[in-house]
């Protein structure tokens, strides 16, 4: 056994931190890393017979030829616009709202927290039942007020912005917005009083208070937000999947991860794993090209 | 025969949500691991267990124990084989399978839908069983019915072993129909008698409709396949490389359907159904008819959600003629694992041939089935001919409990078996959106939807023969 003075200085006063490292590391490495280039190398290839071949861009080819293919990147652009304007603005200023409030915080806070502990799927389910353009509560709530009811999620319509597409942002901004909000309530909370009072002191009122003091203390989370919200959303599926069966009528909630869903699951053949895995990594690459042009003109405008 | 309880062509929407949600991108890569496990194996002292066969849930409590029994009994006389049974009330999830196929992941033997050889031999997951399968091991081999083989035999090689079959006919409801005043014993036989029929229920009223259907998990497609083979029509051309839906027949199954929705206001305004859904309306007695295979009433209406078996007939599917042209057709049978050793493969067959091929015992123990108030005497399956076939109609003629006369206009129409087309499920995923849109948008427009369809369709089966 060697000797810990034979290691090189670094590297033992860095021991401790590569030993938490590894944990990680392997981790990564084993379901993270590794299924990627798998995915990569599978979109290259083909199954038949049992037997593994490569088969150049085929299967890139057959996904960008197929009909649902630019169906399926419109919805999910639609449903991350929609899902920036109702869940980004929407938990700002209700963690804006739950600061100002001088009584009744820690419930509001655990109210607004509380869909989020909900399991996706039956937060999912219980809209559902809300949208049921037989039972549902909100065609009743409609038809007591003597109002039109409406199909919800199984609306036809296909023209910007969709109800259907509207009815699914819904539901996921109800079900997701109490993380968001908390993290801005505590960025909020990190913006010194001192500020808010000169500005009152200066006239301002609470809208220039939040243009002025609000939004550029809490700039580097809202910018961390974005990113994050915009990778989650492009990556929409359970939404849809347990609200109207993932297409939607006239394919018009039907997004790319549902694609690769349906080509990896739903068409049960061996060859078409390769073409979701080629799907995969088309939307791989358009997030990496999104997220790292977002890293770098952030990071410009730091400087 | 109240073991399995079939989805067929669909799936349920929260183990889809389970599969998507736990493996996501990455497992498209991971799931195609060539790597395979097996919990179950031969070892050395000559003792062999097998798994992966599919047994009533206990929350089916009288074939649960009916089931728990067999293997009791069938252990007790093969003492070096033990049975994994999976307990489950879909044992095939066709996305389930579709991953573990992809996996190598899959039980040692499977349960499959006939249309599932192609993928299992793609994926490079079925074994070769024709040496294995004989009048010996499967005495009744001889009477299976071919159209029962054919869908797990490639050229001369057996890879399966069929356990149930079934067509379709439309499932009434004739306690509605008595109530909306008409004769439950005249089913309707065209789409527009399904129209006056389905009104003059739907006007009962109460959250009742007088007609269902499918529009989701795949199920809407394999409605349409059945609709469209009734009315004369096929899904592909017969070499199965080009779609043929797009014609008179398929605008007639669509016009028919959306003429009842919008039109006669005779289904629900609540669509994107998946499988499970129409039968658990048939046994609230709020749905008056819709289509499907006898084993719907008596493997799930009944047993899981509660219907009176005397409520319930069946009819042909309808048509625009009234004479069924023919019918979509299927069934469940066993597939082997490719990694299963000799001994486990003579130990699955040995336990399909005593629990599921053996008239008298296992699924056709029909006295023991009668004792215990197990509806007896539907019509499917008809897997035998020849002498089993006859031992098969007495043994059924012996312990019938329900009234036959109720399901004998479907009997007489003897719609002839198409089969299913080819790439099955993903056909069926491409129709799923032209019912959706069909049976929601009072403006659909079909000629539209159906050339869309096929234009997707066509893709998919040049995609499948081009590799």
């Amino acid at each position: 056994m060697s000797s810990p003075h034979s290691l090189s200085p670094r590297l033992r006063r860095n021991l401790s931190a590569y030993g938490f490292l590894i944990g990680g590391v392997v981790c990564f490495a084993l379901f993270s890393w590794y299924p990627m280039v798998r995915e990569i190398i599978m979109s290259f290839q083909k199954t038949q017979l049992g037997v593994t071949s490569w088969a150049g861009l085929v299967n890139y080819r057959r996904i960008f030829n197929d009909p649902t293919f630019w169906t399926a990147w419109r919805n999910t652009l639609e449903f991350t616009l929609l899902a920036l304007i109702f869940g980004f603005a929407v938990p700002f200023f209700v963690a804006i709202l739950l600061n100002e409030l001088r009584h009744a915080k820690g419930y509001l806070r655990c109210l607004v927290y509380l869909p989020v502990m909900l399991p996706p799927a039956s937060a999912l389910l219980l809209f559902a039942y809300f949208y049921d353009p037989t039972y549902g509560l909100f065609n009743d709530i409609l038809h007591t007020l003597h109002l039109p009811t409406s199909q919800w999620v199984l609306s036809s319509g296909t023209r910007w912005p969709t109800a259907a597409m509207i009815s699914v942002v819904i539901a996921a901004t109800w079900m997701n917005m109490g993380g968001a909000t908390l993290i801005y309530l505590a960025a909020l909370q990190n913006i010194p009083g001192e500020l808010y009072e000169a500005a009152e002191l200066d006239g301002a009122g609470i809208v220039k208070k939040i243009r002025h003091i609000t939004i550029p203390q809490t700039r580097l989370v809202i910018s961390m937000l974005l990113l994050l919200q915009i990778i989650a959303t492009m990556q929409m599926f359970v939404e849809a999947f347990i609200l109207d069966g993932g297409q939607g009528v006239n394919n018009n909630t039907e997004s790319v991860v549902y694609l690769i869903y349906q080509y990896a699951f739903a068409m049960s053949s061996a060859s078409n794993f390769n073409s979701a895995a080629a799907l995969g990594v088309v939307l791989l690459i358009v997030l990496a090209v999104f997220s790292g042009g977002y890293v770098w003109l952030t990071r410009t405008r730091d400087h | 025969m109240h073991r399995r309880l079939h989805g067929r062509a669909g799936y349920r929407k929260v183990a889809g949500v389970t599969v998507a949600a736990a493996l996501g991108l990455a497992a498209v890569a991971a799931c195609s691991s060539s790597s395979t496990t097996s919990a179950s194996t031969a070892s050395d002292t000559g003792h062999v267990t097998v798994g992966g066969f599919c047994a009533p849930p206990s929350s089916s409590p009288v074939p649960y124990k009916e089931w728990n029994e067999d293997v009791a009994t069938f252990e007790k006389a093969n003492p070096n084989i033990t049975i994994q049974s999976i307990y489950s009330a879909q044992c095939d999830v066709p996305a389930t399978l579709t991953a573990q196929l992809a996996a190598g992941t899959e039980p040692d033997v499977y349960e499959t839908y006939f249309g599932d050889l192609n993928q299992a031999l793609d994926a490079g997951q079925a074994a070769d069983i024709t040496q294995y399968v004989n009048s010996t091991t499967v005495p009744v081999w001889k009477d299976i019915v071919p159209s029962a083989i054919a869908p797990v035999t490639a050229g001369k090689t057996l890879y399966g072993i069929p356990i149930f079959n079934y067509t379709q006919g439309l499932v009434i409801n004739r306690q509605l129909f008595t109530q909306a005043g008409l004769n439950p014993n005249t089913p309707p036989t065209t789409w527009a008698q399904v129209e006056t029929d389905a009104t003059a229920i739907t006007k009962l009223g109460n959250g009742i409709y007088g007609y269902g259907d499918y529009s989701a998990d795949n199920n809407g497609g394999w409605h349409f396949t059945s609709e469209l083979d009734a009315n004369g029509g096929a899904m592909t051309n017969a070499a199965g490389t080009t779609a043929s839906f797009d014609t008179t027949q398929g605008m007639q199954v669509l016009n028919a359907l959306h003429t009842l929705r919008f039109t006669d206001k005779a289904m629900s305004a609540t669509e994107a159904l998946g499988w499970g859904t129409l039968q658990k309306q048939m046994a609230a007695g709020k749905l008056g008819m819709y289509i499907a295979a006898p084993d719907d009433i008596y493997q799930v209406i009944v047993p899981i959600d509660g219907g009176n078996v005397n409520d319930y007939g069946m009819g042909p599917l309808p048509s625009v003629s009234g004479t069924p042209a023919g019918t979509l057709s299927g069934g469940d049978a066993y597939l082997f694992a490719k990694r299963d050793t000799p001994a486990q493969i003579e130990a699955g067959i040995k336990w399909i041939n005593f629990q599921d091929l053996t008239l008298g015992q296992g699924q056709y123990n029909l006295a023991r089935n009668k004792a215990v108030g197990l509806p007896v005497g539907f019509y499917e399956p008809q897997m035998f001919q020849g002498a089993t076939g006859t031992a098969y109609t007495a043994l059924l003629n012996k312990y019938t409990t329900i009234n036959e006369s109720y399901y004998s206009t479907f009997v007489n129409a003897n719609e002839t078996p198409d089969g299913q087309p080819a790439d099955d499920q993903a056909l069926y995923k491409t129709l799923d959106p032209v019912m959706l849109s069909v049976l929601t948008n009072p403006n659909a427009n079909i000629p539209q939807l159906l050339a869309g369809a096929t234009a997707g369709v066509n893709q998919i089966l040049a995609n499948s023969s081009g590799g």
